[in-house]
């Protein structure tokens, strides 16, 4: 599968990683919701280190749509709460 | 995939679709490319240019700010020589005041070296790939059927529309950034132009409303122990006595070990 941060670049990932990946995604969803900003920052971490020591990363030439496409590093709790259900975040 | 990434997932694939949807021909997508290649280049070069201009606002109100630093803490010092606490409480809440608004400084101007950087590298990614889906268009030609080529280059256009995509996110951010940076540095401007870094012994009238906001700024129990330091270094047996010190404030020595 390939997954792309956003504002980084994309990376080809292992099945078994883009599991891991999802569960710690499906968490950090539910810290947002209950308002839990350290847990939040803590999965989200999670999330891109994981992407970064398990992915092989594409070569600038490849030209692939991303399968999944993951918030920039710097993403803060605010944002992850309000914008990401709108077309703030991405410029036209 | 659910989730905070299938949410953004979702709402980048929109973007990128109204992107590519511009063009009628896929292959027209790398004219487009080019476009708006140029428009993404030209503003990160403004972008660039804003950063720089305020690092070096900021980098040159931290200079001023340090000089401050040595200067009220003296200045406190002397105070304290000269029995006036009060006094030497101030010039010790504006120091810590400054020394926050220093770290933050450099925070700022850290982070937006990073993101310069990144965003160089951004750009230099996207030229690669719009050069590679420029050749890959023809080898697709005439390797497949119009059918199949039709297919292929579209999925090779994806891949562009979504790098420049994420070029313009990581555009944006960057400039958001510096916008924070420019409002700080504005508010470093006006602290002074009020008169809050100034030498203490120039304090006019309505330093009454300074006085309020740096205390509001500054940690109290810092400059409760650097009080605290200071005079224990005095009782030790320093006898640099200040010129600063006034008599005329009742009370201001008390509770001083001569």
């Amino acid at each position: 599968m390939i997954v792309r941060i956003a504002t980084e670049g994309q990376y080809r990932l292992p099945d078994a990683v883009v599991e891991r990946v999802n569960a710690l995604d499906n968490d950090a969803v539910a810290a947002v919701e209950a308002g839990d900003e350290a847990r939040f920052t803590e999965l989200f971490g999670q999330i891109i280190a994981l992407i970064r020591a398990e992915g092989e990363r594409l070569h600038d030439d490849e030209l692939h749509g991303s399968d999944v496409i993951v918030p920039p590093p710097d993403t803060s709790f605010d944002e992850a709460r309000h914008e990401f259900s709108g077309d703030g975040l991405i410029p036209d | 995939m659910a989730g905070l990434t299938g949410r953004f997932s979702t709402v980048v694939k929109a973007k990128i679709s109204k992107l590519l949807d511009r063009a009628e021909d896929p292959s027209e997508t790398l004219e487009y490319s080019y476009q708006k290649q140029m428009e993404l280049l030209q503003n990160v070069k403004k972008g660039l240019a804003d950063v720089v201009t305020a690092k070096k606002r900021l980098q040159l109100q931290s200079q001023k700010l340090e000089q401050q630093v040595v200067k009220l803490d003296t200045q406190a010092r002397q105070a304290l020589a000269g029995g006036n606490e009060a006094l030497a409480r101030t010039a010790l809440e504006r120091k810590t005041a400054i020394q926050a608004e220093l770290q933050g400084l450099d925070g700022q101007i850290a982070e937006l070296e990073g993101q310069q950087q990144s965003m160089t590298e951004n750009q230099a990614k996207l030229q690669s790939k719009i050069e590679s889906f420029r050749s890959k268009k023809e080898v697709i030609k005439a390797q497949y059927s119009a059918a199949e080529a039709q297919v292929r280059i579209s999925e090779a256009a994806t891949g562009v529309g979504e790098e420049m995509a994420d070029v313009g996110l990581a555009m944006q951010r960057a400039l958001d950034k510096t916008e924070n940076m420019r409002a700080r540095a504005q508010a470093v401007d006006e602290l002074e132009q009020a008169g809050a870094f100034e030498d203490l012994t120039q304090l006019g009238a309505g330093e009454d409303d300074i006085d309020r906001q740096l205390k509001e700024l500054s940690g109290g129990t810092q400059v409760d122990s650097e009080l605290e330091a200071m005079k224990a270094e005095l009782a030790a047996g320093g006898k640099n006595a200040g010129e600063l010190g006034s008599g005329d404030q009742p009370g201001a020595g008390e509770g001083q070990s001569a």
